[in-house]
């Protein structure tokens, strides 16, 4: 009897302590998980303390009205010459010229695929698209520099080697799966009733396609746009390679041109010493890079998220 | 019906005909161009890859130039990059979807993620400058190099974990905690096992991101000339996609089409992983069905 009792009583030992054991490290299994959590917003938090701190000294030396209204960038040699202007629209000749090809392509693409397409052209065209967008940007940017210049200058006679027309042709051309996916998403998610109204009222399909699912999927669309654009303001390898290293104030695609990522990238490849405010401009272009691009992000996943409640009820 | 009605209704077919044609055409254009852009690369470089180009070292010589150090380089990074970028992340998309309370700072971190995933990468090669290679000292090392990459595909990667772990049914979780398993053992035993393939799939594509990136570690300080294998985590580094962005932005065509031998081999590595990557989805697929 007694033995029998000491028996159970270790049973219960085992299992308090099992139970305590387990629950110790369920704690801090959580600990890890939290943490991990964490590490995001650790990155945003230094992403923005860095960029601001590296960038500060620049502003002592450079009024903020002589960075934004400046129209000459030449920090790299005398004299000295701290505007924005010339690096942002390089910036936004490739962001325009990229959101001329990938959006006619994109949303076609998606439209295409939502629509039309059958279950296997489906599972064709998809997984194209997800290489596509796998394919490594300096991969893009070779196939701009050995491919597309060479083509546009033997059709367009006064294409200089290095130009925007063909980095922004080839961010267009990275930036289409981005589009046509997320469009796509949209586009599905109208519900059919929508549609099969539509066709009840004798619409053809491109009518449904175009005038009822295309407008009800439209923020959606317009969203997978901004993140496009977003994206292209960002890119980095291509037009370094493809566009050329002339920071200049121009609305001519045909010209070199540089970007503001192609800058940081020049900055970093020469032998700047570190502490000038030569050195300081790639955080300042940085910064101005982040929050271009931070605001646009922003607002396409705010249009993104109250699209996906309209429907998910 | 009248002879008017039958031209107009005529005219709108048309018109959806040539629409359905527009997009059909849109659509297989990136087909088309997918075609292109890989039989120029493969066309270029065809010439000059052999086992010879795998196994040298980069060169003056266009002759005698390869890419080994490149490829160690590379395999250093993402093997590192890995190590740290998977735990944290799946780590992260646990306890977003299942520990997470639902207030509003569980919120503001999903946010936050969506929008580190839009952040443009050599904006983290920057805060990887000044973090990583100054501020802890790790110097422009396969260390420096790693972090730098996990914080920018931990982003992809929580995405990805986060959609997975939402796809399995609640069912699942109530059944295993209806039989007295704990909220971990729940999470470990029931949910992450069926989450599994997606996760892997996620993870997968986010490690080909980071396999071709470049501009981030161009801002860290990759070498363009490495004649050397990294020996260890603190060494310095070239990586695949900067060994062939120093040969193509280099004037004279035989370096060109180095550049292209080496974008074979880095699209050779890339296709493999995504297929890997399909491969696991359409089983998992046909499973469920």
């Amino acid at each position: 009897m007694t033995d029998n009792h000491s028996y159970w009583a270790a049973i219960v030992r085992r299992c308090r302590n099992w139970n305590r054991n387990s629950r110790f490290s369920e704690k801090s299994v959580v600990i890890f998980l939290w943490l991990s959590a964490m590490v995001s917003i650790l990155t945003t938090l230094g992403i923005v303390w860095v960029l601001f701190k590296e960038s500060l000294p620049f502003f002592s030396e450079v009024s903020l009205f002589e960075y934004l209204m400046g129209t000459q960038w030449s920090p790299l040699f005398s004299p000295q010459k701290f505007g924005v202007l010339p690096l942002i629209c390089g910036t936004f000749l490739i962001a325009a010229g990229a959101a001329m090809v990938a959006i006619p392509f994109g949303v076609g693409t998606a439209i295409f695929l939502s629509e039309y397409a059958s279950n296997r052209t489906r599972d064709v065209i998809k997984p194209v698209m997800e290489v596509l967008s796998g394919i490594p940007t300096v991969v893009y940017g070779y196939f701009a520099l050995t491919f597309i210049t060479p083509l546009l200058q033997s059709v367009i006679a006064d294409v200089e080697v290095f130009n925007a027309l063909s980095g922004a042709i080839v961010v267009g051309i990275m930036t289409i799966p981005m589009v046509a996916s997320l469009s796509d998403d949209a586009m599905r998610a109208v519900p059919d009733s929508l549609r099969y109204a539509a066709y009840a009222l004798g619409s053809t399909k491109f009518e449904t396609s175009f005038k009822i699912v295309f407008p009800a999927a439209l923020s959606g669309v317009i969203a997978s746009m901004v993140l496009a654009v977003s994206r292209a303001i960002g890119e980095t390898m291509a037009v370094t390679l493809a566009s050329g290293a002339t920071p200049k104030l121009t609305l001519n695609p045909l010209e070199s041109i540089q970007t503001m990522t192609a800058y940081i990238v020049q900055v970093s490849l020469g032998d700047t010493p570190q502490g000038t405010i030569e050195y300081q401009t790639i955080f300042v272009i940085g910064l101005t890079l982040f929050v271009i691009t931070l605001c646009m992000n922003i607002v396409s996943n705010k249009v993104l998220d109250r699209y996906k409640l309209k429907y998910e009820v | 019906m009248s002879w008017n009605e039958t031209k107009q209704l005529k005219k709108r077919k048309i018109l959806g005909k040539i629409f359905s044609g527009l997009c059909t055409m849109a659509a297989f254009s990136s087909v088309v161009l997918l075609v292109v852009l890989l039989s120029k690369v493969f066309f270029d470089g065809w010439a000059y890859l052999d086992w010879q180009f795998v196994t040298s070292f980069p060169s003056r010589f266009f002759e005698k130039a390869g890419i080994q150090s490149a490829l160690m380089g590379s395999l250093w990074v993402i093997s590192l990059t890995c190590m740290i970028a998977v735990p944290i992340g799946v780590g992260a998309s646990i306890y977003l979807e299942e520990f997470a309370p639902k207030n509003r700072f569980t919120h503001l971190i999903h946010l936050n993620i969506s929008n580190l995933a839009g952040v443009p990468s050599i904006v983290y090669g920057i805060l990887g400058l000044v973090i990583f290679v100054r501020g802890f000292g790790f110097g422009r090392s396969i260390l420096s190099a790693s972090l730098t990459t996990a914080l920018l595909i931990l982003p992809i990667i929580i995405i990805a974990s986060k959609e997975a772990i939402k796809s399995i049914p609640n069912s699942t979780r109530y059944a295993a905690l209806a039989l007295g398993a704990s909220k971990w053992q729940t999470v470990r035993d029931h949910v992450i096992p069926s989450a599994l393939p997606s996760i892997m799939t996620g993870m997968i594509l986010a490690i080909s991101r980071a396999i071709g990136e470049s501009a981030p570690l161009l801002i860290i300080g990759a070498l363009g000339y490495v004649a050397f294998n990294p020996q260890g985590p603190m060494d310095a580094f070239t990586v695949l996609p900067i060994q062939i962005f120093n040969w193509a932005a280099r004037p004279q065509a035989e370096f060109h089409q180095l550049a292209a031998a080496g974008i074979i081999v880095l699209l050779v590595v890339l296709l493999l992983m995504n297929s890997i990557a399909i491969f696991i989805r359409y089983r998992y697929q046909r499973k469920l069905r």
